[in-house]
């Protein structure tokens, strides 16, 4: 094999079969993705049908806590699993820069088999492209995932009620705060990595304990927790209310994030679920949650109220309050 | 963390916020003159907390929001070179001119690339030595020193590909020039906590003997801020104005010398157009004769042409602190932070854009709109 990805590679011919067998099969090595078919051909399940794709283009492709290639794993995951789907199976679509390394190829469909492995979720059907020199920066990934939801799960914007209450799964802004500090190449002293992760065990335990309870469940990437909950009031006319003092944030990431003038709600989150819930059952909700290892650091963050229709308010530390906005544009660092 | 939590201690909070009230007899104005007082007063809630009477005017101390639009166009123009890199701080990115923003430039083609210390540029200057490498050099004196401090390592290096466009101001000129404005009346200054380390507080001592206008220094958190405008309260109560440094952990009377004397050396002072306030003598910094080298205005014999602001936009009067974002007809209508039309909308720090993210709760409960 040579060191680098070429475009021969995506030519469809030799390569692109060595590319296979050689690297994609010796670490993806589930029966219906060897049969290299034109499309997998999967068992039909129960339940609804849950179906959700996601490309993937971080930059860097490495990052402390994880990889572009778990992101896609995870990130495809989660999204069938905010809906109350298992995820059955997931396709992969690699679009390949010309160039690219071949050790970082490896390790990118290494760390897919890692995820996929320790998910339950297995890559069942691919494709893989090389572009030009330029045309793409290094690799990007997609993923669709297809799940199915138990009948009587009912997963929805609407079902939120007033009186709910809001639970989050554990610390704000773990990956935004590490993509952006590893772009900028800033050192920040302590630990920040990633928190890519998958959530369906932890999204099974609560719907198998509480299921009806569960109004709607998010897991707050771009744009952060305050986006998701602005979206969630707007299209509900309820008022989101959250305490600052609530929100659990490691030392590292809160102190990256007054560093930089970035506001830790608007920062993207890969491995945390958002829950609103019936308030009778917000305790063993919670207590659900905080048993599985994704979520241990789970808390009640907040409750949905009419006091603003339509609006996120937060309650600061020092016993300010102020609207939270949807996000808009990057977040991008002040000037001073 | 250390040197935040404390100073947002809610029980200080209540404390410092009990003892304004009891302490507001009467309307009193302050003008917030930092960006980031604007933002952390938004952030934390604090309009909420104070009393009534006290009215938080957001004056011209965004950098962002200062810079004219001729100055943005011919950043814009400049990045659309093929031999020059330019290289900002974040903010500048979306900052709409008449001819668009960088964000837009660089969607067209142009290099354009987010640094978060001057000093990056300069190392990207040594990777890329058959390109200009320009900085973009926005910013009051608390940036300037560190762009100082790269034009000296810059020359240390014998680095010829490395420019900045020039367009740092001065913090007094304009405050001076405000407080001749008949319009606005304000009793007290809550004086920029950053600028201030560079500066020393005995630099807004000028502003007391002349106006006898109430100074306060004042750091970024809660406390600090409470801290500040209850000072300016007493002041204002007792009819004693001063200039009281509120930030005493990291602001002296005297400053940073050291930093002045590298500003001194390589900035002279001129005058320069402010958005909103017009051409103010000596309140913007060129380059000295013998660092004129790295300006790349006289590099490419770049000129500014004159430019009037946006149809409608009322950032001009934001800026001197006589409208408030509510009054201007584009606010959270045609302008937003999606879509600025004027720059005190765009800045994370502009009083437009701190308003439209954080400000509708006490929308109801402001007064003394004039």
């Amino acid at each position: 094999m040579s060191s680098h990805i070429t475009l021969d590679h995506g030519s469809g011919g030799l390569a692109s079969q060595n590319l296979i067998s050689d690297l994609f099969f010796k670490y993806l090595s589930d029966p219906i993705l060897h049969r290299l078919e034109d499309a997998a051909v999967l068992p039909a399940p129960g339940g609804r049908i849950a179906f959700s794709t996601d490309s993937y283009v971080v930059d860097p492709i490495f990052f402390p806590g994880g990889n572009i290639g778990e992101l896609a794993v995870n990130g495809t995951i989660n999204d069938l699993s905010m809906q109350g789907a298992r995820p059955l199976a997931l396709s992969l679509g690699l679009i390949l820069e010309e160039g690219l390394f071949f050790d970082d190829l490896e390790h990118i469909i290494q760390s897919i088999a890692v995820a996929c492995e320790y998910a339950g979720v297995p890559v069942v059907t691919g494709d893989t492209k090389v572009v030009p020199r330029g045309k793409a920066d290094k690799i990007f990934i997609n993923t669709s995932g297809i799940g199915v939801v138990d009948n009587d799960i009912e997963i929805a914007t609407g079902r939120v009620r007033e009186g709910d209450i809001i639970l989050l799964s554990g610390t704000l802004a773990d990956h935004g705060i590490t993509i952006l500090t590893s772009r900028a190449g800033l050192q920040v002293a302590g630990n920040l990595r990633s928190d890519t992760r998958p959530l369906h065990f932890l999204v099974e335990k609560i719907l198998q304990q509480e299921g009806d309870a569960i109004h709607t469940m998010r897991d707050p990437t771009r744009g952060g927790l305050g986006t998701t909950l602005a979206e969630i009031a707007r299209a509900t006319n309820l008022c989101m209310e959250i305490k600052e003092e609530d929100l659990a944030m490691h030392g590292e990431v809160r102190a990256a994030c007054e560093l930089m003038g970035l506001d830790p709600l608007y920062l993207a989150n890969e491995g945390k679920c958002m829950v609103i819930a019936a308030p009778d059952k917000a305790e063993a909700i919670l207590e659900a949650m905080c048993s599985v290892t994704e979520g241990s650091e789970s808390c009640i963050v907040g409750k949905v109220t009419k006091k603003y229709p339509g609006r996120v308010v937060l309650t600061t530390v020092s016993g300010g309050t102020r609207l939270v906005e949807p996000l808009s544009g990057e977040p991008l660092p002040r000037i001073c | 963390m250390k040197y935040v939590d404390e100073y947002r201690d809610r029980d200080l909070v209540s404390a410092l916020t009990e003892k304004l009230h009891r302490q507001t007899d009467r309307p009193i104005s302050i003008m917030e003159v930092c960006g980031t007082h604007t933002m952390s007063i938004f952030r934390h809630g604090i309009r909420n907390m104070l009393p009534r009477q006290i009215r938080l005017i957001s004056g011209p101390g965004c950098p962002v929001c200062v810079t004219p639009s001729g100055v943005i166009d011919a950043f814009v123009e400049l990045a659309g070179r093929s031999d020059v890199i330019v290289t900002t701080f974040g903010d500048m990115i979306r900052v709409p001119g008449n001819t668009g923003s960088l964000a837009d430039a660089r969607a067209k083609g142009a290099d354009v690339r987010i640094v978060y210390s001057p000093m990056d540029a300069l190392t990207l200057a040594a990777q890329e030595p058959d390109r200009m490498v320009v900085f973009l050099s926005v910013g009051f004196e608390t940036t300037t020193p560190t762009i100082g401090a790269t034009l000296l390592a810059a020359r240390q290096q014998g680095r010829d590909n490395f420019f900045i466009f020039p367009a740092n101001k001065i913090m007094p000129p304009p405050l001076d020039a405000l407080m001749q404005d008949p319009r606005l009346q304000v009793d007290g200054l809550l004086c920029p906590g950053h600028v201030s380390i560079i500066t020393g507080a005995e630099s807004f001592r000028f502003l007391v003997d002349k106006y006898g206008l109430a100074c306060a220094v004042a750091g970024f958190e809660p406390v600090d801020i409470l801290l500040a405008i209850l000072a300016l309260v007493k002041q204002v109560n007792s009819g004693k104005a001063t200039v009281e440094n509120c930030y005493g952990r990291a602001v002296t009377g005297e400053g940073n010398t050291r930093a002045q004397t590298l500003v001194d050396e390589i900035f002279t002072p001129v005058d320069s157009r402010w958005r909103g306030l017009g051409v103010i003598p000596a309140s913007g910094l060129a380059l000295r004769d013998k660092y004129s080298a790295f300006d790349i205005t006289k590099k490419l014999d770049i000129h500014i042409k004159p430019s009037g602001e946006p149809r409608g936009c009322q950032c001009g009067k934001i800026l001197k602190g006589i409208r408030v974002p509510e009054d201007c007809p584009l606010f959270r209508g045609r302008c937003t932070p999606a879509n600025p039309i004027g720059p005190c909308m765009v800045s994370s720090e502009g009083t437009c854009g701190a308003w439209y993210r954080y400000g509708g709760l006490e929308r109801k409960n402001l007064e003394g709109k004039q």
